[in-house]
């Protein structure tokens, strides 16, 4: 009882910070229209067979949740900053309901992003077989895991002043290796690619384009991100009861 | 039950002995003035108290448990020095949440009355004056119902009405039989409010009574005057001089009571000439005690 109002308020707090509210759903959902509509008529982008909207719907399904879930960083660090952190660790809070409070408020912002984009594509002619749809829905929602854990860990490691550099940086390469922009298909970049949980992330967002999701590899390489990012937070934690 | 028990506690940070070896016991139910200047080490003792800070040596004892355990069961509430509220909830909704977090908290609208906060429950931080931030932070503190709560210098940013209110609500909490500890640098507050003080200077202990004998301790005036040819020792007898000291023409008389020594010093040694009364600042008064200022 005591974590779910919590939670209930860890929420309320998310969805009336308007500005970040606004920022961090509306970028994917402009990118989307800036980059798709204009080529709303392309049925085969690249030769792929694939119409454009559709194609650039599930690339920004990867990269737009990549992004909301490790958002969730920012605001630690902006709470940090003004010592809630440390309010909060004189209470009996444990690190468990907090980690959770943050991985839940996480996962709301990427289902609103998936739930506007998927209206957004909807509105520029994309459809997706049923089923498809809800595979790959739900294998997103899986490879976002190593990224919830990855924003905690930043988040108590660095200042808001370094931490909107550091986020953007690291989205970038996460984005660009993972083959957001453009399909990353042999050769060592292929190699080094799929090391990353993005790589994985956009291969499941790529069902919805007939992709088949992930092998052995991608389930193998999201575990031990997310093990390895998941250890990295709880350190950082802990450490972190300083005064900033 | 024993209180709260320091002891040896030291802690370091670099070359910085913020804490250098502190024995402080405190029973429950006292209100205690923890005092000193900037750097003192009140908060980092704090820090300690409160499991946020691991000592390098020396034991925390919070109503016999550690301070991790302390807090676990909700047993002490604290308003540190830095912080602010979080924004997008509003006062009450801020109090609400902090109260689902323990098992027997205060009832929300009883801490909102107890820290004056009634008027303003529905407004969001960023609405709130300097003043009434630190009472939304006194009632986070609050609502855990705490056995001991600590204060860490609570009034700055609070003009004079504000500081008033906000004694009265400490007193107020602290006549339930609770234990109170709070940082401070100013005197008075320590003088008006605690029942002890605790003198801190450079990590250390400097002194450690009722805040009247803290208070006649380190609030002595000196008295500075060109006298030469009178040894030491005879001024060292007159009525409220504590402690005489040459410096070369002129001697330095530190008092306990400065009006009558000046009448005294006047009448008996008529040359005396350049006289200067001078209050001792708190922080030159700890600097005297802790024997840096010779």
């Amino acid at each position: 009882m005591r974590s779910s109002v919590y939670m209930r308020y860890e929420l309320l707090r998310i969805l009336r910070s308007r500005r970040f509210v606004i920022l961090a759903l509306g970028f994917p959902l402009g990118l989307f229209y800036v980059i798709a509509a204009p080529n709303r008529n392309v049925q085969n982008l690249g030769h792929s067979g694939l119409s454009a909207p559709l194609y650039y719907m599930v690339g920004l399904a990867a990269f737009g949740t990549m992004n909301a879930m490790m958002s969730s960083g920012a605001r630690i660090a902006a709470e940090r900053a003004v010592g809630w952190n440390r309010q909060l660790r004189i209470t009996p809070l444990t690190a468990r309901e907090y980690f959770r409070a943050k991985v839940v408020t996480g996962y709301v912002m990427c289902l609103l992003t998936l739930a506007l984009l998927y209206v957004a594509g909807a509105t520029l002619g994309v459809s997706i077989p049923a089923g498809e749809w809800v595979r790959m829905t739900i294998l997103i929602l899986l490879g976002l895991v190593p990224f919830a854990a990855i924003g905690i860990w930043i988040g108590h490691l660095l200042t808001p002043d370094s931490i909107g550099p550091t986020l953007g940086g690291m989205t970038a390469i996460f984005a660009f290796l993972g083959g957001v922009w453009f399909p990353i298909t042999s050769g060592t970049l292929q190699q080094i690619a799929q090391l990353l949980p993005s790589y994985w992330l956009v291969q499941a967002a790529h069902i919805g384009v007939g992709g088949s999701g992930w092998d052995v590899r991608g389930w193998i390489t999201v575990a031990v991100w997310t093990v390895a990012a998941a250890a990295l937070a709880r350190r950082a934690y802990r450490r972190d009861t300083k005064r900033v | 039950m024993s209180g709260i028990v320091l002891t040896e506690l030291r802690k370091s940070f670099g070359d910085v002995r913020a804490v250098d070896g502190i024995d402080v016991s405190i029973a429950p139910g006292e209100t205690v003035a923890l005092l000193g200047p900037n750097g003192a080490g009140k908060s980092t003792t704090i820090d300690m108290l409160l499991g946020l800070t691991r000592p390098d040596a020396g034991s925390v004892s919070v109503f016999d448990r550690t301070p991790e355990a302390a807090v676990d069961a909700g047993a002490v509430g604290a308003m540190l020095q830095t912080g602010s509220l979080i924004r997008d909830l509003t006062v009450r909704e801020l109090i609400t949440m902090m109260a689902s977090l323990y098992r027997e908290p205060m009832p929300v609208e009883e801490v909102l009355a107890l820290s004056g906060l009634g008027v303003i429950a529905d407004r969001r931080p960023l609405k709130l004056s300097g003043g009434e931030t630190q009472r939304t932070r006194f009632a986070v503190a609050l609502v855990s119902d705490p056995e001991l709560l600590i204060l860490d210098e609570p009034t700055v940013a609070m003009d004079v009405e504000s500081r008033h209110a906000f004694w009265t609500s400490m007193r107020a909490f602290a006549e339930r039989g609770r234990t109170v500890l709070f940082a401070t640098h100013y005197l008075e507050e320590a003088d008006d409010y605690a029942d002890r003080a605790v003198l801190m200077a450079h990590g250390r202990v400097v002194a450690d009574g009722p805040p009247t004998e803290i208070k006649a301790m380190v609030g002595s005036r000196s008295i500075r005057a060109t006298l030469p040819d009178v040894p030491v020792d005879e001024l060292t007898g007159l009525p409220g001089v504590t402690r005489a000291d040459r410096r070369g023409e002129a001697i330095v008389l530190t008092c306990s009571d400065s009006d009558a020594a000046i009448r005294a010093l006047l009448t008996r040694y008529p040359a005396a000439r350049d006289l200067e009364i001078s209050g001792a600042g708190l922080e030159e008064a700890f600097l005297m005690l802790t024997g840096d200022g010779a």
